[in-house]
C-alpha cells in the first residue's frame, strides 16, 4: 500500500508548489507580516529609535526653569520631544500626529518656585493626549513630574530666581507677626541655611544639581544568555508562523471538499484502497506543508534578523512537529464541517483568526483580562506560541518544549479523530 | 460479468432508486438510459462501491464487493461525469497519480500511462498542464484515467456532457475499441442517441425503477409503429380519405399533420410500396415521401407518458 500512499502525499506537495497563491500565503506573506511586526515591536535589539513616544512641548514661560524642564524631557531615551504652539499642539494630538503635548504656561518658574517653599497656589501644567493611548500618557505624567522637581529644586537652591524667592521669603518671614516663635525660628534658620547654601555652591559647583531621585535603576532584559539582547522579531515570526500554519490546515480541508466537489473523490474511493491511506496520506502531506512553513519563516529570519534557536533545537524541531501534526488534524477536522468549499472557508478564517488572536500571536496576552489569560490554555495556538518562544529568544531547554509538545499532539489527536468521526465516507449521487 | 440485483438506495424520504437490476456481458455495451435525476449515478456509485445499498447486491465476476479495499475493485474502472482531473498538473502526472491508486508505478506505470494516451489521441499532449486542454481533450483524459489499470468493466457517468461533436465521436471510437477488446462497458447517458449509437442493450431508468430492459430492437418492438411515412402532395389533404388508407394491409395508423400525411408501418420495406400504389392509383400523386425510424425517444414517450427531453 506505499505506492498508493506515496503517490497521494506526492501529489499533494506537488500541488502545493504549483500554486503561487499557496507558496504566497505560506511563505511570503507570514514574513512580509512578521518583519513589520517585529520591526515595530522592538526589532532586533537596537532601541534607540524603537518604540519613542512623541510629545510636543509648549514654553509658554520661556524661564529658565521651563527650560530646563523641556531640556530634561528632550534628553529622554523614551521620548521624541518636539517643540510646538499651544494651537498646533492641540490640533497633532486631536490627529493623532502627536501622542501627548505638554504646555507650560506663562509665569510657571516664578509660580512653582514660590509654591516650592511656601503655601502659594501650584502652577498648572497641561497635559493633552490622546485618549487611544492612555497608557503612554502615564508613562509621560511619571517623566514629567521627575523633570519638573529637578529643574524646580535645582533652580530654587542654586538660580537666580531662587536666590530671589529665597530672599523675599526670609524677608515675609522676619516681618511677620502673626507667626508662632515655635514656627517662626526654624522657619528662619532654615531659609538661611539655604541662603548659605547658594552661596557655597557657587564655589562649588557639585552642590548645584537640585533635589534628585535617591535611586537609579539598572534595567536588563532576561534573555537567552548574558549579553543577548531581546528580539522582536522572534515573537512576530512565531505569530505569523503559527497563523499562517493554521491558515494552511484550512487549504487543506478546503482541499478535500474540493476533490469532493469535482469528482476526484469518487476515483480515489473507486480504488481499492483504505480509509487510512486516504485520510492518512492527506495528513502526512499537511504535516510536510505546515512543518516547511515553520522552518522557512524562521530560516529567513534567522538570517535576516538573526533570530536564532536559543534553546534546544531538539526542542524547537519537536515543537515544529507538533504543530505541524496538530495543522493537520485542524485540516482535517475543517474538511468535516460544511459541505461546500465555500461556506466552509469563511467560517474557518474567522475560527483561526480568533484562536491565533488568543494565543497571544497579535498583542501580548498580559493585556487580555485574567479570565480570558485563563481560558487561552484551550487554545493550540498559545502553546505553539509558548513552544516556539521558549526553544527560540528564551532560550530554554527541551524540558520547557515538553509540555507544549504534549498539548499540540494532543490536540492533533482530538482533532484527527474527530474528523475520522465526522468524515461523510459515502459518495452522494 | 457484471450482476446487478435489485439495489435500493434512499437519501432521507427520498428513494433514489428502487429495485434496480442489470446485466452486462464480456464485449458488452449496456446503456443506462433516463433524465437527470432518474437514478442512473446513484446506480453507478452503487456498483464502483462509492455508496453502500440499502438492499440489493452487486456482483463481479460472480463475486460480491466488500469493502474498500477489496481487490475485485482492480476490475472496475470508473470514469465519473465530472471532470476529476487536476488542473495545475500535467496529463503525464495525472495518469501517474492515478495508476499509482492501483499500485502501478516504474515501468508498468509508464507502459500503461503511454498506452492509454495512445489510445485516447494525447500521447503528444502529454507534458501539458490538464488547464490548458480544451474541453474535448479533458474529457479524453477523463476516460483515459480510468483505463491506466485494464479494468474489465468500465462505468461510464455520462462521458460526453459538454463536448463538442468531433470530441464525442473520438470518445465512441475509443469505446468501441474497448468493445473489441472484450471489454463490458455500462454507459449511462440522457442522450438516446448515444445509447442508440454504441449500446447493445438498454436499460431505461425513470424515477429510480427500470421501466424497460432489452436490445434495441426488442425495445423498439415496444411501439406501436417503428416507421413513419411522410408523404406531401401538390393538392393538399383533398379527396383523401384516412379509413381507406387504414384498411391497407400493414398501416397501422394515418393522419394528417400540418399538410403532411403520416403512414405508421411496421416494416418499411414491404409495406411502403403498397401505400405508395395505393396512392397513385387512386389519383392522388406524391410530391416527397420520406420515411422517419422510431427511436428511444419514442420508446420513452410510449413508456412513461413523459418526452426524454423534457424531463
Amino acid at each position: 500500500m506505499m505506492i498508493p500512499f506515496r503517490a497521494l502525499v506526492r501529489k499533494d506537495l506537488l500541488l502545493f508548489f504549483v500554486d503561487r497563491r499557496a507558496l504566497l500565503m505560506s511563505f511570503a506573506v507570514p514574513i512580509a507580516i512578521a518583519s513589520f511586526f517585529g520591526y515595530v515591536t522592538g526589532g532586533s535589539g537596537d532601541q534607540a529609535n524603537a518604540g519613542k513616544i512623541f510629545v510636543l512641548a509648549v514654553d509658554r514661560d520661556h524661564s529658565a526653569i521651563s527650560r530646563e524642564i523641556v531640556n530634561r524631557l528632550s534628553a529622554e531615551k523614551a521620548l521624541d520631544v518636539k517643540p510646538s504652539t499651544p494651537l498646533d499642539a492641540r490640533a497633532a494630538v486631536r490627529k493623532g500626529s502627536a501622542t501627548v503635548a505638554v504646555i507650560i504656561p506663562p509665569n510657571f518658574g516664578q509660580e512653582a518656585g514660590e509654591a516650592f517653599f511656601g503655601p502659594s497656589e501650584k502652577p498648572q501644567i497641561g497635559v493633552l493626549f490622546d485618549p487611544s493611548h492612555s497608557a503612554e500618557r502615564a508613562m509621560v505624567a511619571g517623566i514629567l513630574s521627575g523633570d519638573v522637581m529637578q529643574a524646580v529644586s535645582k533652580e530654587m537652591f542654586t538660580g537666580q530666581t531662587g536666590r530671589d524667592v529665597l530672599k523675599t521669603s526670609l524677608a515675609d518671614v522676619e516681618q511677620s507677626q502673626g507667626m508662632s516663635p515655635q514656627i517662626k525660628k526654624p522657619l528662619e534658620d532654615l531659609l538661611r541655611s539655604a541662603d548659605r547654601l547658594n552661596r557655597q555652591s557657587d564655589q562649588t559647583p557639585g552642590l548645584s544639581g537640585g533635589l534628585s531621585m535617591p535611586y537609579t535603576t539598572r534595567e536588563e532584559a532576561v534573555t537567552a544568555h548574558e549579553n543577548v539582547q531581546y528580539n522582536g522579531y522572534a515573537h512576530a515570526f512565531a505569530g505569523m508562523v503559527v497563523q499562517f500554519g493554521l491558515f494552511l490546515g484550512i487549504d487543506v480541508g478546503i482541499g478535500l471538499l474540493q476533490q469532493r466537489q469535482r469528482g476526484l473523490w469518487k476515483r480515489f474511493r473507486a480504488a481499492p484502497l483504505s480509509r487510512s491511506t486516504l485520510l492518512g496520506s492527506r495528513a502526512v502531506s499537511a504535516a510536510i506543508l505546515a512543518f516547511l512553513v515553520v522552518q522557512v519563516n524562521f530560516l529567513f529570519a534567522r538570517f535576516v534578523f538573526g533570530v536564532k534557536v536559543e534553546g534546544s533545537m531538539l526542542g524547537f524541531l519537536g515543537v515544529s512537529a507538533a504543530f505541524a501534526l496538530m495543522t493537520a488534524g485542524f485540516g482535517m477536522l475543517i474538511a468535516t464541517l460544511g459541505k461546500t468549499p465555500e461556506a466552509t472557508r469563511g467560517l474557518s478564517i474567522f475560527v483561526v483568526l480568533i484562536v491565533v488572536m488568543l494565543g497571544g500571536a497579535w498583542i501580548p496576552m498580559f493585556l487580555f483580562p485574567q479570565w480570558l489569560q485563563k481560558l487561552t490554555v484551550v487554545m493550540p495556538s498559545r502553546w505553539a506560541m509558548d513552544g516556539l518562544e521558549a526553544t527560540t529568544w528564551r532560550g530554554l531547554g527541551l524540558e520547557a518544549a515538553l509540555l507544549p509538545i504534549a498539548v499540540l499532539l494532543l490536540f492533533a489527536a482530538l482533532f484527527g479523530g474527530l474528523a475520522v468521526a465526522r468524515f461523510r465516507w459515502e459518495v452522494e449521487g | 460479468m457484471l450482476e446487478v440485483d435489485a439495489l435500493k438506495k434512499s437519501y432521507g424520504n427520498l428513494l433514489a432508486v428502487n429495485g434496480v437490476s442489470l446485466r452486462a456481458g464480456v464485449g458488452e455495451i449496456v446503456g443506462l438510459l433516463g433524465p437527470n435525476g432518474a437514478g442512473k449515478t446513484t446506480t453507478v456509485s452503487m456498483i464502483a462501491g462509492l455508496t453502500t445499498p440499502d438492499s440489493g447486491t452487486v456482483r463481479i465476476e460472480g463475486r460480491p464487493l466488500s469493502g474498500d479495499r477489496d481487490p475485485i475493485k482492480r476490475r472496475i474502472g470508473l470514469v465519473p461525469q465530472d471532470l476529476a482531473l487536476f488542473d495545475e498538473l500535467t496529463a503525464h502526472a495525472n495518469l501517474q497519480l492515478f495508476a499509482a491508486l492501483y499500485n502501478l508505478d516504474g515501468a508498468a506505470a509508464k507502459r500503461a500511462i503511454g498506452d492509454t494516451l495512445e489510445l485516447v489521441g494525447l500521447a503528444d499532449r502529454a507534458q501539458e498542464r490538464v488547464k490548458n486542454y480544451s474541453g474535448g481533450m479533458k474529457r479524453r483524459l477523463n476516460l483515459a484515467a480510468a483505463l491506466l489499470h485494464d479494468p474489465q468493466i468500465l462505468l461510464l457517468d455520462e462521458p460526453t456532457v459538454g463536448v463538442d461533436p468531433q470530441s464525442r465521436n473520438a470518445i465512441f471510437d475509443n469505446l468501441e475499441v474497448l468493445k473489441s477488446r472484450g471489454k463490458t462497458l455500462v454507459y449511462t447517458t440522457h442522450y438516446m442517441e448515444e445509447a442508440e449509437r454504441l449500446c447493445d442493450r438498454v436499460v431505461i431508468i425513470d424515477h429510480g425503477q427500470v421501466v424497460a430492459n432489452d436490445t434495441l430492437q426488442g425495445l423498439y418492438r415496444l411501439l406501436p409503429v417503428t416507421n413513419l411515412l411522410a408523404v406531401e402532395f401538390d393538392s393538399g389533404q383533398d379527396g383523401i380519405d384516412l379509413n381507406e388508407i387504414q384498411a391497407v394491409p400493414g398501416v397501422r395508423f394515418a393522419k394528417f399533420e400540418a399538410g403532411t400525411l403520416r403512414v405508421g408501418l411496421q416494416n418499411l420495406a414491404t409495406e411502403t410500396p403498397r401505400v405508395l400504389e395505393w396512392l397513385v392509383e387512386r389519383g392522388h400523386l406524391y410530391r416527397n415521401v420520406a420515411s422517419e425510424r422510431a427511436d428511444l425517444e419514442s420508446v420513452f414517450l410510449t413508456l412513461t407518458g413523459r418526452s426524454l427531453r423534457d424531463s
